[in-house]
C-alpha cells in the first residue's frame, strides 16, 4: 500500500492527466446529450494539455526569462534554473487547436438543434428513423 | 524557384485560402479561378519536386533558413515525392470536376466551400511534406477541421455524422499528440530524423513502446481502421458530393503514409517489426478489416455508402501489406496508395455525376443509367474493374504485390482474405452494373412509359472530362507500374527491409 502511494505521489501529474483523459473519454461513450459529449471532448484535450504543461516543471526552477541578457556579459547559463518553455509553446498552438475544434462542435450541435428541436442523441436517432 | 517548391506547396494554398474567402465578399465567381490556380501551382510543384528527388535523392528544406533540429524542416524524399503528387493531382482534377456540382448543391456557400476546400489541401500536402512530429499534428488538425466543415454542409444527418466524425477525430489526433509528448520526453525533440537518432538505445524503454503504441492507434482512429470506423461510412455519404470525392480517396490515404512514415523513420523498420513483435495481431486486424469491410458492404443498397465500405477494406489492404514486415508487402502496401487514390476518385466522381442528374444514387435509383448516362457508366466500369484487381488496371498490381508478400511472410490467412475482399467487389459492382445495364429505368413519378428509349442526360462536360482522365489514369499507372515500383518505391523503402 505504502509503495502504491509513493508511486502515485511521484508521478502525480501523470496520475491526474489520465484521470481527467478518462472522464472525458467516459462523457463522450456513455452520456446522450450532445453538449455534453462536446465538454467531454474539451476535458479529454485539456487533460493532454496539462500533460504537455506538467513535462516542462523541473524543481527549484524559474521562468525561462534571462534577466540582463541583452548587456554582451554573456554569463553562463544552468539550462536546470529555468523550466522547460518548448512544451508551453507548443501548448499554445494545441490550445488555438481544441478552441476551433469546440468551436466547430458547438456550430454542428447549433444546426442539429435546429432541425430537430433536443440534443438527445436517441430521440435524434428516433426522429431520423421515422422519416 | 525549384529550390522553393516544398513551401511553395503548402504557402501558395494556405495563402490562397484566404484570399479566396476575402473574394467571396467581393464576387463570387473569382473564387474557382483562384483556386484551381492555388492547386495548379501545388500539383507543379509536387510533380517538379518528384522529378527533382528522382536525380539528386531526398531533399531537406528549411523553413524560414532554421537549422533542424530547432527549426521546421521539410523531408521530401522517394516516399512523400510521390504521395505528394498523388494528392495534389487528386485534389485538382477533383476540383474542376466539382465545380458544377458544388453550384448546384451548395449555390449560397461556394465561397467558403472552395476557401476549405483549399485549406484541406494545404493540411494534406503540409502532413506529407513535413518532418517535424508536431508540425504534422497541426496539419492534421487543419486538414480535420476543414473536413467537418465540409461534410457538415451535407442534407439531412450531414451534420450528426460529422459530429460523430468530429468526436472520433478529435480521439484520433489527441492520440497522436500524446504520443509525441512521450517521445518528447525520452528524447527531447520533435525533429523525425533527431527523434530517430536518438531512439535506438531506448528501444527497451517502456515509455517508447507506449509513444509507438499510441501514435500508431491514433492514426489507426484517423484512418478508419476496422474496428475504429464506424464514423467513416456515414460522413462520408452524407456529405456533399464534392466533399466527399474530396475528403475518400485523399485522407485515409495520407494516414496510411503517415503511418509508414512513423515505421521508416521515426521509429525504424528494425523496431517496428523485430522488437516489437507485433506484426502477426495487426495483420490479423487486417484481416478481420477485410472481411468486415466486404461483408458491410455487400449488405448496402446505396452505391455511395458501398463505396465506403468498400474503403474501410482496402484501408484494411494497405495497413496489413506495410505490417507484412518484407519489401514486396511494403511496395504493394505505397502502389496501392496511389492506385486507391485513383480509383476512390474515379468512384466517387461517377457518383457526384450521379447526384448530379439524379438526386439519388441508392440502386433503385440507378435502373437502367447507362442509357441515360453511357460515359459516366463507362467510367464506373473501369473503376470498377481496377477495384476488383482485373489486370490492364492498377488495381491489379498492388494487390499482386500485397499477396506475394503475403506468401512471402507466411501470412495465408492475409492472402485469403485479399482473394475474398476481390470476389466479394465482383458481386458488389456486377450487382451495380446489372442493374444500371439490364434493369429497365424506372422513373420516380411513376407514369409507366413504355418502349421509346430513354433520351441520353449526360453529366456536363467539365465533369466528364475530369472522370475521363482519372479513369484513363487508372489504366496508365497500371500500365507503367514497372517504372514506378522500380523508379520511386524502390528507393522509397529502406534498405533494412528485404
Amino acid at each position: 500500500m505504502g509503495d502504491l502511494i509513493q508511486i502515485v505521489v511521484a508521478k502525480y501529474n501523470y496520475w491526474i492527466y489520465i484521470t481527467l483523459m478518462m472522464i472525458g473519454l467516459y462523457a463522450m461513450i456513455v452520456k446522450n446529450n450532445l453538449v455534453k459529449k462536446i465538454v467531454g471532448m474539451n476535458i479529454f484535450q485539456t487533460a493532454i494539455i496539462l500533460f504537455y504543461v506538467s513535462t516542462g516543471a523541473k524543481r527549484g526552477a524559474t521562468i525561462p526569462i534571462l534577466e540582463h541578457g541583452h548587456d554582451g556579459h554573456a554569463h553562463v547559463i544552468h539550462a536546470a534554473d529555468y523550466i522547460n518553455p518548448l512544451p508551453h509553446v507548443l501548448m499554445l498552438t494545441a490550445i488555438v487547436v481544441s478552441v476551433a475544434t469546440l468551436g466547430v462542435a458547438l456550430a454542428l450541435a447549433i444546426r442539429i438543434y435546429n432541425r430537430h428541436n433536443t440534443l438527445e442523441e436517441d430521440e435524434i436517432l428516433a426522429q431520423i428513423r421515422e422519416k | 524557384m525549384s529550390q522553393q517548391y516544398p513551401a511553395l506547396l503548402v504557402i501558395v494554398p494556405l495563402l490562397s485560402a484566404l484570399v479566396i474567402s476575402a473574394a467571396g465578399w467581393i464576387n463570387k465567381r473569382l473564387c474557382f479561378p483562384i483556386a484551381v490556380a492555388a492547386l495548379g501551382v501545388a500539383a507543379y510543384s509536387s510533380i517538379g519536386l518528384l522529378l527533382r528527388v528522382m536525380e539528386e535523392g531526398a531533399i531537406v528544406y528549411r523553413l524560414g533558413g532554421w537549422d533542424p533540429p530547432m527549426g521546421i524542416a521539410y523531408y521530401v524524399d522517394h516516399l512523400n515525392g510521390l504521395v505528394l503528387a498523388v494528392v495534389s493531382v487528386v485534389a485538382f482534377l477533383n476540383l474542376i470536376a466539382s465545380k458544377k456540382s458544388i453550384e448546384q448543391e451548395l449555390p449560397d456557400k461556394t465561397a467558403p466551400f472552395y476557401a476549405l476546400y483549399v485549406l484541406q489541401v494545404t493540411g494534406l500536402l503540409g502532413i506529407v511534406a513535413t518532418g517535424d512530429a508536431f508540425n504534422l499534428y497541426v496539419l492534421l488538425e487543419i486538414t480535420a477541421l476543414s473536413g467537418y466543415a465540409m461534410l457538415a454542409m451535407g442534407k439531412d444527418r450531414a451534420q450528426l455524422s460529422t459530429l460523430n466524425y468530429l468526436y472520433m477525430g478529435t480521439i484520433g489526433a489527441c492520440f497522436y499528440l500524446l504520443g509525441v509528448g512521450y517521445l518528447y520526453i525520452v528524447t527531447g525533440s520533435l525533429n523525425m530524423v533527431d527523434i530517430a537518432n536518438i531512439l535506438p538505445p531506448l528501444y527497451e524503454s517502456k515509455a517508447v513502446l507506449g509513444a509507438f503504441i499510441i501514435c500508431l492507434v491514433g492514426v489507426w482512429v484517423k484512418m478508419a481502421f476496422f474496428p475504429l470506423h464506424a464514423w467513416l461510412p456515414n460522413a462520408y455519404t452524407h456529405g456533399p458530393s464534392a466533399a466527399s470525392s474530396l475528403i475518400a480517396p485523399l485522407v485515409t490515404k495520407v494516414m496510411i503514409y503517415v503511418m509508414i512514415r512513423l515505421i521508416f523513420t521515426v521509429f525504424t523498420p528494425e523496431f517496428a517489426f523485430n522488437i516489437l513483435a507485433v506484426s502477426k495481431p495487426i495483420v490479423w486486424l487486417a484481416v478481420a478489416a477485410i472481411f468486415m469491410g466486404a461483408i458491410l458492404a455487400l449488405a448496402e443498397r446505396n452505391l455511395k455508402k458501398m463505396l465506403t465500405y468498400i474503403i474501410v477494406a482496402e484501408v484494411g489492404y494497405m495497413v496489413g501489406g506495410a505490417w507484412l514486415g518484407n519489401r514486396a508487402g511494403m511496395t504493394g502496401a505505397i502502389l496501392h496508395i496511389v492506385n486507391d487514390a485513383l480509383m476512390t476518385l474515379c468512384a466517387f466522381l461517377v457518383v457526384s455525376n450521379i447526384a448530379y442528374k439524379l438526386k439519388g444514387y441508392a440502386f433503385d435509383d440507378l435502373k437502367g443509367l447507362v442509357r441515360k448516362m453511357p460515359f459516366t457508366m463507362g467510367a464506373l466500369v473501369i473503376a470498377a474493374l481496377s477495384i476488383i484487381g482485373v489486370p490492364p488496371t492498377c488495381g491489379f498490381f498492388s494487390k499482386w504485390f500485397l499477396i506475394s508478400g503475403a506468401i512471402q511472410a507466411g501470412q495465408y490467412a492475409f492472402m485469403v482474405a485479399l482473394l475474398f475482399s476481390s470476389l466479394v467487389n465482383v458481386v458488389l459492382f456486377f450487382r451495380v452494373i446489372e442493374i444500371c445495364f439490364y434493369e429497365p429505368f424506372s422513373n420516380d413519378h411513376g407514369h409507366g412509359h413504355g418502349h421509346h428509349p430513354e433520351p441520353m442526360a449526360e453529366a456536363p462536360l467539365t465533369m466528364l472530362v475530369p472522370l475521363f482522365i482519372v479513369a484513363a489514369g487508372l489504366i496508365l499507372v497500371g500500365l507503367y507500374t514497372g517504372d514506378i515500383v522500380n523508379n520511386i518505391i524502390e528507393f522509397a523503402i529502406p534498405k533494412s527491409i528485404v
